[in-house]
């Protein structure tokens, strides 16, 4: 199994290799002089030429690659330009807001998922799986920005119950950071919880159909260990990679809800940037992103091989 | 793997498609008509201010109700039909393109050159639509282009891994090795033997990743990541609503609605296509 989790931990160490020479490469490709972009036409010549010898773009593309993964190792992703603060303070500040939203909205979507998506698999050929597998679909068609605009239209516009938007730092009040995460929360959950639904019905379908399972019920086992012992530890693997993907897709869509709550998070921080051109931000933050993506894939697989020895030993 | 997909009649073909089929297909159809209808004909320009009904709910002169400059909500959501289309269908054509002729070849090929190929795809994993938009609308301006690259790109990856896995399993399958024993050029049995055999289960893939487009695309012209502002797009109708909510909730209903049915429209429709061309992958 050692061998196993580290050949596969050093393929991840190579994709995030490739995913910082993705982002590395795809700013060199910026057309024309990124201090004048940044600074405007007007700019004085001497500004300019600060600002190169700030952002190292007097120095070949190589060196300056290799000076930046050099300092991302030891934590150190460059100077912001606009903020004029290094780049990782300036996220360790937002990860206040989006490290609970991803978790809670994951959370929430794990909560209403799983249990559905069993329900339906065991359910089948009864009017609750149709059912069941009606809304995860319809669900997972729905934008959970929109769904962001409607539950701030219902929940805070009509019944006032919570904040349209804003955030006010943890350490001021928790409770009133907490009422502010909710809502937000609760859209990327939604969604997400649709798209769960229909993975783990057919993560269990597929369980349930196995010789074992076949074998169980004949031996007479009772229903609910046939359910619980054979076939739901052996969708586990699947669930697992379910859950995997979907903290993904809500730390990636993380970055539109902040925009409907007026969220201070990594995703504002980031469009922010992208607006002001602030290279070194833009940067470091889209390949914390991509890192965190690939970090989470490599866990899933990890995990898998402690769920299920048969991985184990084929690696 | 699919025979049937060429051997019978469309007609019989369609005989068989159950409800998914024809809702999403339906759902399609309509949004497509409301796309090139618009091009002929809206009740009133897309972009025409008319401050004397601002924010209405629906009526005779609005059917669908007016946004905060008095434009009207039916003209801007026809309108609108068009970028999500045009975004959609350009990005998993890029994708499809891409993905399957890399996936075919690099399947087909094997060896340390596959490992190599898949290796680099599987990077693209790492960057979602929303993520890779973000790279791109820093290098350029962000718009229509970079909005529809980066949906297009970071589908690669999905179409990459069908064809190859269509690859690998035709290699050795009967049909194939005998086209190949008889001296027929590399090119020639992939072109006549392998791509129609992967075909099925790229279309629907496509299907089911026009949805995953048409989300994307709403979201990047919510954050003034895609259409820009001036062209009437879903996602900007959306993003110029938020402002209004507690005036009015139509401006916000009425796009998002649209996105709602197109995104189930293709999902829809590839499930349909599922059950229709490769009951095995149900």
């Amino acid at each position: 199994m050692l061998l196993y989790l580290v050949r596969r931990a050093l393929t991840a160490v190579v994709s995030v290799v490739l995913a910082s020479l993705v982002v590395f490469s795809a700013l060199l490709a910026i057309p024309g002089d990124p201090a004048e972009i940044i600074l405007g036409l007007d700019a004085s010549p001497e500004a300019r030429t600060a600002l190169r010898d700030q952002l190292g773009l007097n120095r070949p593309a190589p060196v300056r690659y290799l000076t930046w993964v050099a300092g991302a190792l030891r934590g150190d992703l460059g100077e912001s330009i606009v903020y004029q603060r290094p780049v990782r303070a300036l996220i360790a500040d937002r990860l206040g807001v989006s490290v609970p939203l991803a978790l809670g909205a994951a959370l929430i979507a794990g909560l209403i998922a799983l249990p559905l998506g069993l329900l339906a698999a065991l359910r089948r050929g009864t009017w609750v799986d149709p059912v069941v597998t009606s809304v995860a679909q319809l669900g997972a068609a729905v934008p959970s920005f929109w769904l962001g605009l409607l539950f701030v239209l219902l929940f805070a516009v009509e019944l006032g119950w919570l904040p349209a938007g804003g955030f006010s730092p943890w350490a001021r009040d928790p409770v009133a950071s907490m009422r502010s995460l909710v809502l937000p929360m609760l859209a990327l959950g939604l969604g997400q919880a649709a798209v769960m639904t229909r993975m783990t019905r057919s993560s269990m379908i597929e369980a349930l159909a196995q010789d074992y399972v076949r074998t169980a019920r004949a031996k007479g086992l009772p229903p609910a260990r046939v359910t619980f012992g054979h076939a739901l530890r052996n969708a586990l693997v699947t669930l697992v990679t379910i859950l995997g993907l979907s903290l993904t897709n809500v730390f990636i869509g993380s970055i539109v809800i902040e925009q409907v709550f007026a969220l201070p998070g990594l995703g504002q921080l980031a469009l922010t940037a992208i607006g002001t051109r602030d290279l070194p931000l833009v940067q470091g933050e889209i390949l914390l992103y991509a890192t965190t993506i690939i970090v989470l894939s490599f866990l899933v697989d990890a995990s898998y091989a402690l769920l299920d020895p048969r991985i184990r030993y084929e690696a | 793997m699919s025979t049937t997909w060429r051997s019978s009649s469309a007609g019989r073909l369609l005989r068989r498609a159950g409800p998914s089929f024809w809702i999403g297909g339906a759902l399609i159809v309509v949004v497509v008509a409301a796309a090139l209808v618009s091009f002929v004909w809206t009740p009133y320009p897309p972009n025409a201010l008319d401050f004397s009904v601002q924010l209405q709910g629906p009526s005779w002169s609005h059917p669908l109700g007016t946004d905060h400059f008095g434009r009207d909500l039916l003209s801007r959501v026809l309108v609108g039909a068009r970028s999500t289309l045009y975004v959609g269908v350009l990005a998993v054509g890029l994708a499809l393109g891409l993905g399957s002729t890399v996936g075919l070849v690099s399947g087909w090929v094997g060896g340390w050159v596959d490992d190599a190929v898949m290796r680099l795809v599987d990077v693209l994993y790492a960057f979602p639509a929303i993520l890779m938009a973000l790279l791109l609308a820093a290098v350029y301006r962000p718009g229509t282009f970079t909005a529809m690259t980066a949906i297009g790109l970071a589908t690669v990856p999905i179409f990459a891994r069908i064809a190859r896995s269509s690859a690998l399993t035709l290699r050795s399958a009967p049909h194939v090795e005998a086209g190949r024993a008889l001296g027929a050029r590399p090119r020639e049995v992939l072109l006549r033997h392998v791509v129609p055999g992967a075909l099925s289960p790229l279309v629907i893939q496509a299907s089911l990743s026009l949805s995953v487009a048409v989300l994307a695309e709403a979201a990047l012209s919510f954050l003034g990541l895609g259409t820009p502002p001036d062209v009437p797009s879903w996602g900007n109708m959306l993003r110029e609503a938020q402002g209004f909510l507690a005036m009015s909730p139509y401006p916000a209903l009425v796009p998002g609605l649209a996105i709602v049915a197109t995104v189930l429209g293709w999902s829809l429709l590839g499930d349909g296509l599922r059950d229709l061309l490769d009951p095995r992958l149900r």
